[in-house]
């Protein structure tokens, strides 16, 4: 009865606790308080504006943000800075991509191993490697510029490069994001198969089903509060989620 | 004009066009990076040529006060930083760096008589004093508004560079310097006399150029500055900060200008504002090339270089005119062609 607690504390990745983000004084988020476990998918759905991107942001310290975030077993002070937070893992696929466009592919994964290189490893290549296994796709276009690329090639892209940096707890904003449905399959198939790497993923979807399905624990986000939390098989099969979020007769919601 | 001057004022132009182009180069990268418009970006070459004479002329140079000085500022400023956010182990590191390098550096000029040194190493030791100022002034006055709007960078530029113009005086005195020449070999091509210092500078710019290139293409660094000139947020988030490109890049533009002074100080006489008129027809090089493309930057450069010495022979009086006034067809020329997006 003692071990269990202290495992799961063991495999905690990331815990918020009453965190809340204002714009001047408009407050976007309010109290919010979530947990991520080592080896697990985690997602965040909402609607569009529900502040969804504000948390990610706030989480790798891009805003400044009140409340307690604990991140392996470190509370994050004020001061938290971007830089730190890659240094000890924690990696944002943005929903803007953010690729550097007049960059080749494979300059553009090998500045993703930065800070890892920066810190003293030396094994960029070895990981590039590994993540040409995981999207073929980008091995064929790695001489190509970014800015070049196809939507759904950019997303495997900007998850490519997150990747280079060997992170602990990868933060997914809205991957499926203007993307084709067949490419979305083919996106959320990969983040299942890196869950099995033992790399935590935070995963913010307006797509609910997809991200549903692939997640083993939800929270939904409405205008700036977490309403409703479970796992994701539970909040699939809720009725105020099935309402909301995933319409009636089980008809997909496509992405914006 | 026959064809003995016109090879001699090609020459020259391409040897002055050479140096502008090195500080073309390096206003780029600093506005790209960070984007700043680097106004002292001058002062450097001033520095590095004064620095050089007063080390041969066995003078403690003043800018070994300046780098104590601003070292001691950055040690206190970045101490208390982390007494306050608790970063206690790293505080011996900040002090060693900021100070201890310093003073090590002016004990070993106090020890020894620069003078007698062979040229090589006073040549290194002049731009040990003067490269680290680069990143320096970066931490002291552009870190805390970087992000800021261009004006107010540009305010602060111009800040600076009445500030070192100032402080260039008061190390240096009015009077001007010249070095002796690193080499005194000349060629005889046909009846032009080719001076072996002039063949230096040429071959030493286009070194410099060379492994600017490789910087940028082939290493790491080098990538992680290009990447924060074209996407801020993306290299946040690779952790490149933008604190690390800024020094980066000023260490790179300060190293530029030292080198270029100490490359030009044998072929003209340097005052300490001398370097202002010199960084500025620079800029007019970066500004053709929009202070965005590196090789359309060195390229107007060198064309600014060879408008000067052509037009100082003809209308020598109207030489500083002619070569600025080269800025206006270029700027009506940009807006017309390129559409402007301000990035807020």
């Amino acid at each position: 009865m003692n071990a269990l607690p202290e495992e799961s504390e063991r495999n905690l990745v990331l815990e918020v606790r009453g965190l809340s983000v204002s714009y001047g004084k408009v407050e976007a988020l309010h109290g919010l308080a979530l947990q991520v476990h080592r080896g697990e998918i985690v997602t965040v759905i909402g609607p569009n504006g529900a502040g969804k991107t504000t948390l990610l942001s706030a989480l790798i310290g891009l805003l400044p943000a009140r409340g307690e975030i604990i991140y392996l077993g470190e509370s994050q002070g004020a001061g938290r800075r971007v830089e730190q937070l890659v240094r000890q893992g924690m990696t944002l696929v943005p929903e803007k991509r953010e690729l550097f466009a007049e960059m080749s592919v494979a300059d553009n994964l090998l500045l993703g191993a930065f800070d890892r290189y920066r810190a003293g490893h030396r094994d960029e290549l070895e990981t590039m490697d590994q993540v040409f296994d995981i999207f073929p796709r980008l091995m064929e276009r790695r001489a190509q510029m970014a800015g070049t690329l196809s939507g759904g090639e950019r997303q495997m892209l900007a998850m490519g490069r997150a990747l280079m940096a060997k992170p602990r707890l990868l933060l997914l904003d809205e991957p499926s994001l203007g993307l084709a449905p067949l490419i979305i399959r083919e996106i959320f198939r990969t983040v299942a198969q890196l869950k099995k790497t033992g790399v935590a993923i935070l995963l913010v979807e307006q797509n609910a089903r997809a991200a549903l399905q692939l997640a083993d624990y939800g929270y939904v986000l409405e205008t700036g509060e977490l309403c409703l939390e479970g796992p994701s098989r539970e909040l699939a099969t809720d009725p105020r989620v099935i309402e909301s979020y995933l319409g009636l007769g089980g008809r997909h919601l496509e992405p914006r | 004009m026959d064809l003995q001057i016109a090879l001699l004022l090609g020459q020259d132009g391409i040897t002055n066009g050479a140096i502008y182009a090195l500080l073309a180069l390096a206003l780029v990268l600093v506005f790209a990076v960070t984007r700043v418009i680097f106004i002292p970006q001058g002062e450097f070459v001033a520095f590095g040529a004064l620095t050089l004479a007063s080390l041969q002329a066995g003078k403690l140079p003043g800018t070994v006060w300046l780098l104590l000085a601003m070292g001691t500022l950055i040690a206190v400023i970045e101490s208390s930083l982390a007494l306050r956010e608790r970063r206690f182990r790293e505080i011996p590191l900040l002090l060693m760096v900021n100070c201890g390098a310093p003073l090590l550096l002016a004990g070993t000029l106090f020890a020894i008589s620069p003078a007698s040194l062979p040229l090589p190493v006073q040549v290194l030791l002049a731009l040990m004093l003067v490269v680290p100022l680069g990143p320096m002034i970066y931490r002291l006055a552009y870190q805390p508004v970087a992000e800021a709007s261009v004006l107010v960078l540009l305010i602060v530029s111009v800040a600076m560079h009445v500030t070192l113009i100032g402080i260039g005086l008061l190390f240096f005195g009015a009077e001007g310097s010249r070095t002796p020449p690193f080499t005194d070999v000349t060629f005889e091509i046909g009846d032009a006399l080719l001076q072996g210092q002039t063949i230096l500078v040429m071959v030493a710019s286009v070194l410099l150029i060379v492994a600017l290139y490789f910087f940028f293409e082939r290493t790491i660094y080098g990538k992680a500055l290009r990447a924060t000139a074209m996407n801020r947020t993306g290299a946040r988030l690779m952790g490149i900060s933008g604190n690390l490109a800024g020094m980066l890049s000023f260490t790179l533009a300060a190293a530029i200008g030292a080198f270029s002074g100490i490359l030009i100080s044998p072929l003209t006489t340097i005052y300490y504002d001398s370097g202002f008129l010199i960084g500025l027809k620079g800029f007019v090089g970066a500004i053709i090339g929009g202070l965005a493309s590196y090789p359309v930057a060195a390229a107007g450069a060198i064309l600014v270089g060879l408008l000067e010495s052509y037009s100082s022979f003809h209308a020598s009086a109207f030489k500083e005119v002619i070569v600025f006034t080269l800025i206006i067809p270029v700027l009506l020329w940009r807006s017309l062609t390129t559409r402007h997006v301000e990035e807020g």
